[in-house]
């Protein structure tokens, strides 16, 4: 199980990377997406892995399973989850605004400036 | 136990969803609301700084449950410090944002702005570092919203930048974080620092990853070379109050890493020891570097101003890094000058930005109140270039004789100096372009509006707080100098944190 959960984390960190450097909004957003599994899975088995162990102490109970990292991950996955919404908005009003969806700067000078304007 | 401690972070907690909720329509009402709840933090804030300048750690746990298991809230000097800075900053960033006008450019500025105050005090004061995460989290969110407001298609650019670089940063904040649970099996602050030095030297290697990779996010916080790139485009890009308001976040950065590289993995820590002289240091220095020469080659003022942040965070940073608590107090003196000259340069960048068409650094016709705008901007320019006689000038020298001593001194007051030359160089260029060279063009007859009486009263709001800094800058340093000494003496604030009893630990004392 551990070499399993190990190689996940590891797949899934090195796909995230990958898209992430495709410089694109689409490709770079399914990479944060995936890193955030990766990290949701790491946060997970930091707690040690245990299989059909209670995550509550009592006093008949020796194995357990450590109860913090679950409550870690389900913030980490609501935060990320609303996060993911809010850079795909974005992303889409940058794109709907300039017809471009890289996301490093171009070299081409733009026209349009965001001053003061509303 | 006083609940005083948690009101700063509750407050604008329940302002915002009051704001959105039941004065959405009414800008009036929004400001009327905002304004009275920055004060009211303001107060408060003063109040928590007050009460710990004695060197008394204020501990509030969340439902009375104790600390490793229970989320703690603790104000110490250096936390109550940072957040009254917050605060005093929020105040004059927001009179700015109403007398421009700025706030009702788009939606839900006041909301947005109140969130962010909150995530900021809460990144201050919290005494455990999953919740740093959490309040990271908030203050970006609202950050978010705020780097947006008012749209346009290069606004919307930047602040796809600024999103996705922090996802990233958050997403490396969770595997410094698992990987610290992994090897301590505690997040809180006080108990890591117990915990780490039980580690022997055999087993460090989780451990080490851990705290560099900590120190990778609090980096990219303080925006410190080479992980700065989020910085320029999306700061110069922001609406000029937001920007100011930004000139505190890099600073939560800074706060983080002085915080936790004192009590967690201090310098004499062997896990640990080589990240703060042979990493931190060099980049702190290529920082300092790198923002200084970008306010020589900035084509735009609102450039100009946020490489000028970078630059100040290196300076910052070089004084940090060196880990002594001489460099620690004239790190926090220069923390606040540094906070205070940014916004008040981005607030004077905004002001040029009304009068003329673009922010370019080329000869335009004169702007309406050149004179005033001019003269403002020449004080902001000298502030943060550090000449005499403004609070730049003393940091800085404090700066140098606290790395006076260390083995690395002719690097550090070599690239110190040099770098105050070229940005006094950049800033007097752009000055004399933007101001003096504007009589030399024919007006257009263009016509801008004037800047709002309220924009100049925030903005010298600003600059006679870095003036007071400078006067009492002797009460200021001594002030710091106790607050290092409490860093690097950490045990009452440990002890206050770990064995102060609350819920958990009753029945555990009454078995006995």
């Amino acid at each position: 199980m551990e070499l399993l959960v190990a190689s996940a984390i590891g797949i899934l960190t090195a796909g995230g990377l990958y898209l992430l450097l495709r410089l694109r909004t689409f490709p770079v957003i399914l990479g944060i997406s995936l890193l955030t599994y990766a990290v949701n899975v790491f946060l997970f088995a930091s707690g040690r892995l245990t299989t059909a162990a209670p995550p509550i102490l009592r006093d008949d109970i020796s194995l357990y399973a450590d109860p913090l990292p679950q409550a870690l991950v389900l913030t980490a996955i609501v935060i990320s989850f609303g996060m993911t919404a809010v850079v795909v908005m974005i992303g889409l009003g940058a794109f709907l605004g300039s017809d471009d969806d890289h996301v490093d700067d171009q070299p081409a000078p733009d026209e349009d400036k965001a001053e003061g304007t509303s | 136990m006083t609940h005083w401690l948690i009101v700063p972070v509750i407050l604008p907690a329940l302002l915002a969803p009051f704001i959105v909720l039941a004065a959405r329509y009414h800008i009036g009402i929004q400001r009327a609301f905002s304004v009275v709840g920055v004060l009211a933090l303001v107060a408060l804030t003063a109040g928590l700084a007050v009460a710990t300048s004695d060197g008394t750690v204020l501990l509030y746990q969340l439902g009375d449950w104790a600390a490793p298991f229970g989320i703690v809230l603790v104000g110490d000097r250096l936390s109550t410090m940072m957040v009254l800075l917050t605060t005093v900053l929020a105040l004059f960033v927001l009179l700015y944002a109403i007398g421009s006008g700025w706030d009702d450019r788009g939606r839900h500025f006041h909301a947005l702005f109140q969130f962010q105050l909150m995530g900021i005090i809460g990144a201050f004061l919290t005494g455990d570092l999953f919740n740093l995460f959490v309040f990271f989290e908030v203050l970006l969110i609202a950050s978010y919203g705020l780097m947006i407001h008012a749209g346009g298609n290069a606004r919307m650019k930047a602040g796809l930048q600024y999103v996705l670089f922090n996802l990233i940063g958050s997403t490396l904040f969770l595997f410094a974080l698992g990987a610290i649970y992994a090897e301590t099996g505690t997040l809180n602050m006080a108990d890591l620092a117990q915990r780490v030095t039980l580690i022997t030297p055999e087993e460090t290697v989780g451990i080490r990853v851990a705290a560099v990779l900590l120190l990778l996010v609090f980096a990219i916080k303080a925006a410190l070379v080479p992980l700065h790139f989020w910085l320029p485009s999306s700061y110069a890009e922001a609406p000029a109050p937001v920007a100011a308001l930004f000139a505190i976040m890099t600073k939560v950065g800074a706060y983080a890493i002085i915080r936790v590289y004192t009590m967690v993995f201090p310098p004499d820590l062997e896990v640990t020891s080589g990240l703060h002289d042979v990493w931190l240091l060099p980049a702190a220095l290529v920082s300092l570097a790198i923002g200084m020469t970008g306010v020589l080659a900035a084509k735009k003022l609102d450039r100009l101003v946020a490489f000028s942040v970078i630059g100040s965070m290196g300076m910052v940073m070089v004084a940090i890094s060196l880990f002594t608590p001489q460099s620690i107090a004239a790190a926090l003196y220069y923390i606040v000058h540094s906070t205070l000259a940014g916004a008040t340069l981005f607030l004077i960048s905004d002001l040029v930005r009304t009068g003329r068409a673009n922010l370019e650094l080329t000869p335009q016709p004169a702007i309406s109140g050149n004179a005033l705008t001019a003269a403002l901007f020449f004080v902001g320019a000298i502030a943060m270039a550090g000449l005499p006689p403004l609070s730049g000038f003393l940091g800085k020298l404090l700066v140098l004789d606290a790395g006076y001593n260390s083995d690395k001194m002719v690097w550090i007051w070599a690239v110190v100096l040099i770098s105050s030359l070229v940005s006094i160089v950049g800033f007097s260029r752009a000055g004399s372009i933007l101001f003096w060279k504007a009589h030399s063009v024919e007006p257009t007859g263009q016509t801008f509006q004037r800047p709002a009486a309220l924009s100049y009263v925030a903005v010298g709001g600003l600059i006679a707080m870095l003036i007071a800094h400078t006067v009492f800058a002797g009460k200021v340093h001594g002030y710091t100098t106790t607050m290092a000494a409490q860093l690097f003496a950490p045990e009452p604030y440990i002890s206050t944190v770990v064995d102060t009893p609350g819920k958990l630990s009753k029945p555990k004392t009454e078995e006995k």
